[in-house]
């Protein structure tokens, strides 16, 4: 954290002057490490079995904060009989089609609760069908992953708030599935996983469970050392639970915070450019079950909690794209939205380039050439497009791969075969025009524009603007069908002096209602097409025709919540699920970590933060049968954008890869498994494609791992930080760290070259010998790791070979995410040059054994 | 300048007779070094932005002169960073006055070995006819019997830099446009 948000650890180091403990868990020595009080160097992808080893401390040693869990986590839930654990399965969860390589989660959802409804009984009937037609093999795609993304606001929707048992005693309810589950995650199992003592994980381990509780809480912070992986989300998933089992969410110092790497990301996310989700976390419709509106919202609509009113979302989104168009009539336009048949993502896109099903590709402020794992693929699908556009502040490596990419080097692509036509735009920079970003903890800042862009540079805003308009002209008086979206968009922003107004695009994201005035909470948005609102969870940043992400009440004017700076979704609260800052009753846990509590004189929430919960619902409010949305939320579930209001400690629903985290290791890795028969995970999406073989696992020629990560100071792809002169003076070239000991193994020279292979490519850097990364001893095994920066490309001041060349692209099957951590070989010196290097690694690929038949499996199972 | 004058100007003296005894301040300066001033003061303008690099949203001071940015520091009154910048957010100013930037359009004719330059305008209505072409030549209405009505022959890789507002209209272009391939920095 101290290396990649440097100005957010001020808050740890402020946290540490008051007696906070800080432990920093990472592969290397950085300068968190420098002031933690302890480092825990830990191998590369096995951090699943380093918090499964801490979930299974809680459990057995009975450190769960207990009211909490069974009060606000579905602890107490009884899971299906039908359901069967990897304990049962030697590393797989039931529902496993190994043909498909796809999970059916029938088996793992709730019993049904013990008294049912009409409504109930019937969807009981359903499920029952579904559960034959899965065990007959009928696999329906329904269930699967291409929605999960889609929750990010909340869980997949369950059919149930279910049977409960609160003594948490059924053999089958999740608590006791959970302590059988996690037992194989000892603390001599984390030796040999993760090469942590366990001297050191006990000490861990206490500091964890001693700073919880009504008094105390603690936090996690993470990136992409999680996010990085073939099990990503399961690793955040522990974390999860163990931040539940100690009661740690929703209460001031604890939580789970994702430190995102981008100035707006997280608002790219919210308001996305992603291809599964519409704003607000709204699915894209699935052509196979989203025919109509009624179909497209029928998952959520009128189940308990705020998702429950999604109708009024999604109508209100589609009048904000098609304005008068959209009436109820014609189901607001729901026809015009484009559907999806499963995973667009961008690396299965790329594929698609280089097979020539996708001719057209705008890169907008992203370097995939550099930035991207297996930058050979992107190369090889940006040089079979008909045209490409890039749009940057700097020449960066993607706009001149026609020209002097690494390929031209091999001879593997040649300048005149390319028949990309390539258009370079200039964009505007940060100060150069007005608008919000959105930070890593959803708060959105309004930037003024300073000054104007130089020369031909625009703004996104102004591009996408006009190159509607144009379209929109050139196609006018179309009568074709498929012309008509386009036709019919509401496309009309002011502009003052060229330049589109910024704050009327943040308005119409906000929301207008019937008379045209700006909205102020998403509560108040209709399902009759009445109200029009581009993302709903952003309405009320533009509140009483305010823009409320521009306000800058300066700190010392404020209490340490500092609410009127900046804006956050939603609702401008600043902890979400807060209502779990109270015990059931109400009351604050503790005087210590008093937040948001029940007011009975009031009755309603009060506190520092706005309460994260139906503003006057008492906590003793049980919900009518048949109680619908928000209304169904009972006053002890403050989980309120879930259906059953709890937070989930085992999901029933929505993952693709397993109710509950396993370990596995890395598609590439030179170690066995220790915890199951199963050796990656299961449900890994994998590409196929000769450009991306996989080492195989547990191979001599390739025994050592390899990872990829950021300096303070450098950006990303590098094309915002390799062209400044003071950021290149500060590190001027690309490196390999690694141990004393590999150094000795190989005759690497500290100062020298070394040459980094893997099966995809080859590249040099500079060697640095250094006690920042250790030898792990797991058992019998040295692990050796190599670390590397990956911020360097062809292009810039400061120039050299990209990291990022040698990541597989193996993904996450929740999210479509690469795996940062492989294997590779580690020479002394520089690297063959031109078509030396493609048959220098082909004979490393024919050493290792690499199947090029079936490249993308590497060959471990 | 007379001798008296030009003795008590001498450093040392000034040193040792005024109140500047460790040297570090008044007595060293220079009529130079002490007329300086900084670059933000006769800013005509100081502009509230924020750090466009990590995601932890630091505030920034841009100070204008003559329609130049002269400098950017950090602004005290966050709550998040209270004046702070790291060693990127620091070097902003270069990032947006850097000589390298390009800021005319580049053109790449297909199979060329070198770029060309070509006016925006013209740029914008290329740019339009290659979306028009390539989103009906890859028009797909249906697929194994259901209705998709889109287009996979355009994709768009980018705005995790950008502001929300930009998001919303890519989003929203794209989507009329029947285009899906639509992804960010944080799909990767």
């Amino acid at each position: 954290m101290a290396e990649a948000h440097p100005v957010g650890f001020q808050w740890v180091m402020e946290a540490k002057k008051r007696g906070a403990t800080v432990i920093h868990v990472d592969p290397r020595f950085t300068r968190t490490s420098a002031v933690a009080d302890v480092h825990v160097p830990i191998r590369a992808g096995s951090d699943i079995a380093f918090l499964g080893a801490l979930v299974n401390h809680v459990l057995s040693n009975d450190l769960d904060f207990r009211e909490y869990v069974v009060a606000y986590t579905n602890a107490a839930n009884v899971i299906t009989e039908s359901y069967e654990d990897t304990e049962d399965l030697d590393g797989l969860f039931s529902g496993f089609d190994p043909e498909t390589g796809i999970y059916d989660p029938v088996t793992w959802r709730y019993d049904p609760p013990e008294e049912m409804n009409a409504e109930e009984r019937e969807r009981a009937g359903e499920l029952e069908q579904e559960e034959r037609e899965s065990t007959a093999g009928d696999h329906q795609q329904s269930h699967q992953a291409a929605r999960s993304e889609s929750h990010g606001s909340g869980g997949a929707p369950v059919s149930w708030k279910g049977r409960r048992d609160e003594t948490l005693q059924h053999p089958r309810c999740v608590f006791q599935i959970l302590k059988r589950h996690f037992a194989r995650y000892t603390p001599e199992m984390v030796e040999e996983v993760c090469g942590i003592k366990p001297d050191q994980f006990r000490e861990v381990a206490e500091a964890l469970t001693s700073n919880s509780g009504r008094d105390r809480t603690t936090a996690f912070c993470y990136a992409v050392g999680w996010a990085h992986h073939s099990v990503g989300a399961q690793m955040i998933r522990t974390a999860s639970i163990l931040q539940l089992l100690l009661g740690n969410i929703g209460r001031p110092g604890g939580g789970i915070m994702a430190l995102r790497g981008h100035a707006s990301i997280q608002g790219s996310t919210d308001i996305p450019t992603l291809f599964n989700i519409l704003p607000g976390y709204l699915p894209m419709p699935h052509a196979d079950q989203h025919a109509s509106l009624d179909e497209w919202v029928r998952g959520d609509e009128g189940k308990a909690g705020f998702w429950g009113n999604v109708r009024s979302y999604a109508v209100s989104l589609l009048k904000a794209y098609w304005g008068d168009a959209a009436t109820a009539d014609n189901d607001f336009c729901y026809d015009y939205l484009p559907r999806v048949t499963g995973d667009h993502s961008t690396y299965t896109t790329v594929k698609g380039m280089i097979e020539g099903s996708c001719k057209g590709y705008f890169l907008v402020g992203e370097n995939p050439a550099v930035g991207s794992a297996n930058g050979k693929m992107q190369r090889l699908g940006m040089a079979n497009l008909d045209w490409l556009v890039v749009r940057d502040l700097q020449m960066i490596e993607s706009a001149t791969f026609w020209k002097d990419g690494p390929e031209i080097e091999t001879g593997e692509l040649v300048t005149e075969d390319i028949g990309t036509e390539v258009f370079f735009l200039p964009a505007a920079s940060h100060v150069e025009k007005a608008g919000s970003f959105t930070q890593t903890q959803r708060m959105l800042q309004w930037r003024d524009k300073a000054v104007d862009p130089p020369g031909d540079c625009r703004s996104e805003l102004d591009f996408y603007y006009e190159l509607g308009q144009r379209i929109r002209d050139k196609l006018a008086g179309s009568t074709d069908e498929m012309d008509r979206p386009l036709l019919d968009l509401a496309w009309d922003y002011p502009a003052h002096d060229g330049e589109v107004d910024g704050q009327a695009v943040l308005r119409e994201i906000n929301g207008t209602g019937p008379d045209g005035a700006a909205l102020s909470a998403y509560t108040e948005l209709k399902p009759d097409g009445s109200t029009s609102c581009g993302c709903w969870i952003y309405c009320g940043v533009y509140a009483d025709e305010v823009n409320q992400a521009r306000r800058r009440k300066p700190h010392w004017e404020q209490d340490h919540v500092a609410s009127e700076w900046g804006w956050v979704w939603p609702a401008n609260r600043r902890i979400l699920y807060n209502r779990a800052s109270a015990a059931p009753d109400g009351t604050p846990w503790s005087e210590r970590k008093k937040y948001v509590w029940w007011d009975a004189e009031q009755g309603k929430w009060v506190g520092s933060d706005v309460p994260d919960f139906v503003a006057d619902r008492a906590p003793d409010h049980v919900p009518e049968d048949g109680a619908k949305g928000p209304d169904a939320i009972g006053g002890q579930d403050p989980f309120v954008m879930q259906t059953d209001g709890k937070a989930w400690l085992f999901a029933p629903l929505g993952l693709a890869d397993g109710p509950m985290p396993a370990h596995y290791e890395p598609p590439e890795s030179p170690v066995h498994n220790p915890l199951y028969g199963q050796q990656n995970n299961p449900a890994r999406r994998k590409l196929d494609h000769p450009s991306n073989p996989i080492n195989p696992s547990w191979s001599e020629v390739f025994p050592y791992v390899f990872t990829t990560y950021r300096l303070t100071e450098h950006h990303t792809a590098g094309a915002m930080s390799r062209t400044l002169p003071y950021l290149t003076e500060l590190q001027p070239e690309p490196f390999c760290e690694v141990s004393p000991r590999l150094a000795a193994e190989r005759g690497l020279e500290h100062g020298g070259w070394a040459t980094i292979v893997t099966a995809r490519t080859a590249i040099e850097a500079r060697v640095l010998v250094t006690e920042r990364l250790r030898s792990l001893r797991l058992g019998e095994q040295f692990v050796e790791q190599v670390g590397l920066p990956y911020h360097w490309g062809g292009n810039g001041i400061s120039r050299g070979d990209s990291a990022n060349d040698l990541v597989n692209v193996t993904m996450d099957p929740n999210v479509y995410i690469q795996d940062k951590v492989g294997t590779c070989d580690i020479r002394p010196g520089r690297r063959p040059r031109g078509r030396d290097l493609t048959a220098y690694v082909e004979d490393y690929r024919r050493r290792a054994g690499v199947d090029m038949e079936h490249p993308e499996e590497g060959g471990a199972e | 300048m007379d001798i008296g004058k030009r003795i008590g100007s001498w450093p040392l003296l000034r040193q040792l007779t005024g109140r500047d005894l460790l040297g570090r301040g008044e007595a060293v300066q220079s009529p130079r070094s002490r007329d300086l001033t900084p670059r933000t003061v006769d800013a005509d303008d100081v502009v509230s932005s924020v750090c466009p690099f990590c995601a932890v949203g630091c505030a920034q001071k841009v100070f204008v002169k003559d329609g130049q940015v002269t400098q950017i520091e950090g602004d005290p009154a966050s709550p998040i960073s209270r004046g702070r910048l790291c060693p990127k957010g620091s070097a902003s100013k270069q990032l947006v006055t850097s000589p390298s930037r390009v800021t005319t359009v580049r053109y790449r004719r297909p199979h060329a070995t070198e770029w060309e330059d070509l006016d925006l305008d013209t740029a914008m209505d290329m740019i339009a006819d290659r979306v028009i072409k390539t989103r009906k030549e890859f028009w797909e209405w249906e697929a194994d019997g259901n209705r998709t009505r889109r287009t996979l022959g355009i994709a768009s890789l980018g705005g995790a830099t950008l502001d929300n507002e930009e998001n919303y209209l890519m989003k929203k272009l794209y989507t009329a446009m029947g285009a899906i391939q639509i992804e960010n920095q944080a799909r990767i």
